[in-house]
């Protein structure tokens, strides 16, 4: 298979993720959907490095593996703590901050 | 036998996803992106990046995903509400992605790198196995390593500060 096909793959999964974060308001499925995502990066940075001929591009995917699980642990954290004070668990509801 | 086994990753992987934000309970959605994960693992396997292909499984299908059916079985599911902030976010969204797919793939396929079109360089073995890429992270990669390694404990911290209960709201 060509390198091609996986690139194209990835960009595809990457626009999946965005329709998803624009189109929930759960943020636990917009989680999700960042994994999407950073999944669909680490797919182009795999391609690439095979592309290259290069074990570089794997090391920045275990990298981003790294930050991803990073990401999760404080995501799940804010979850759990608006969960705690009973507030709505919805995006749009959570807008205190907006300017 | 190698575009067959392409092709079912890819539609596992593209259906995982679109399950992802398509189910309405967020628990089918972490298993939908269980599915999704898996697949993405056998194409690494394919892109011969073993231990890559072992690390998403081992610690995101495995860890991480653990994590999230916890806190979906601990916070519910809940369904959302069908109040729109923005008029016709609905039929903007999706031309938004569709039209993001159309400029990336612009992007690659008009950037003329020759070695896309490509299997790669034959590669020999060893590519990408645990040994490579450990004496990367070691020699090359030692100070993103360690870096990554005290942004892992800061986050560790972090969710204990988030999530744990506030002595003030119990008294």
């Amino acid at each position: 298979m060509n390198i091609t096909w996986y690139i194209v793959l990835s960009s595809l999964l990457f626009a999946t993720g965005v329709l998803g974060i624009l189109l929930r308001r759960s943020p636990m499925v917009i989680l999700l959907c960042l994994e999407l995502m950073l999944n669909a990066g680490n797919l182009a940075l795999v391609a690439f490095s095979r592309m290259v001929g290069n074990e570089q591009g794997q090391v920045f995917a275990v990298i981003v593996m790294v930050i991803a699980a990073c990401e999760v642990v404080v995501g799940l954290g804010l979850i759990v703590a608006i969960f705690r004070r009973r507030l709505p668990l919805n995006v749009d509801d959570l807008r205190e901050l907006r300017g | 036998m190698e575009a067959v086994v392409f092709f079912v990753a890819a539609i596992g992987a593209l259906g995982g996803a679109i399950g992802v934000i398509a189910m309405r309970n967020p628990f089918y959605s972490v298993l939908a992106l269980i599915i999704h994960l898996f697949s993405l693992a056998a194409l690494f396997l394919l892109l011969t990046s073993a231990f890559v292909a072992a690390a998403q499984v081992v610690v995101y299908a495995g860890a991480v995903m653990v994590l999230y059916v916890f806190v979906v079985a601990y916070v519910g599911g809940g369904g959302e509400s069908a109040w729109e902030p923005i008029p016709g976010q609905r039929f903007l969204a999706p031309l938004l992605a569709v039209a993001l797919f159309v400029e990336l793939s612009i992007a690659v396929l008009g950037s003329a790198l020759k070695a896309l079109e490509t299997h790669g360089p034959d590669t020999p073995t060893g590519f990408g196995d645990p040994a490579a890429i450990g004496r990367l992270l070691l020699e090359k990669f030692l100070l993103p390593f360690e870096a990554s390694s005290i942004l892992l404990l800061l986050a560790a911290v972090g969710a204990i500060v988030l999530a744990a209960r506030r002595r003030e709201a119990n008294a």
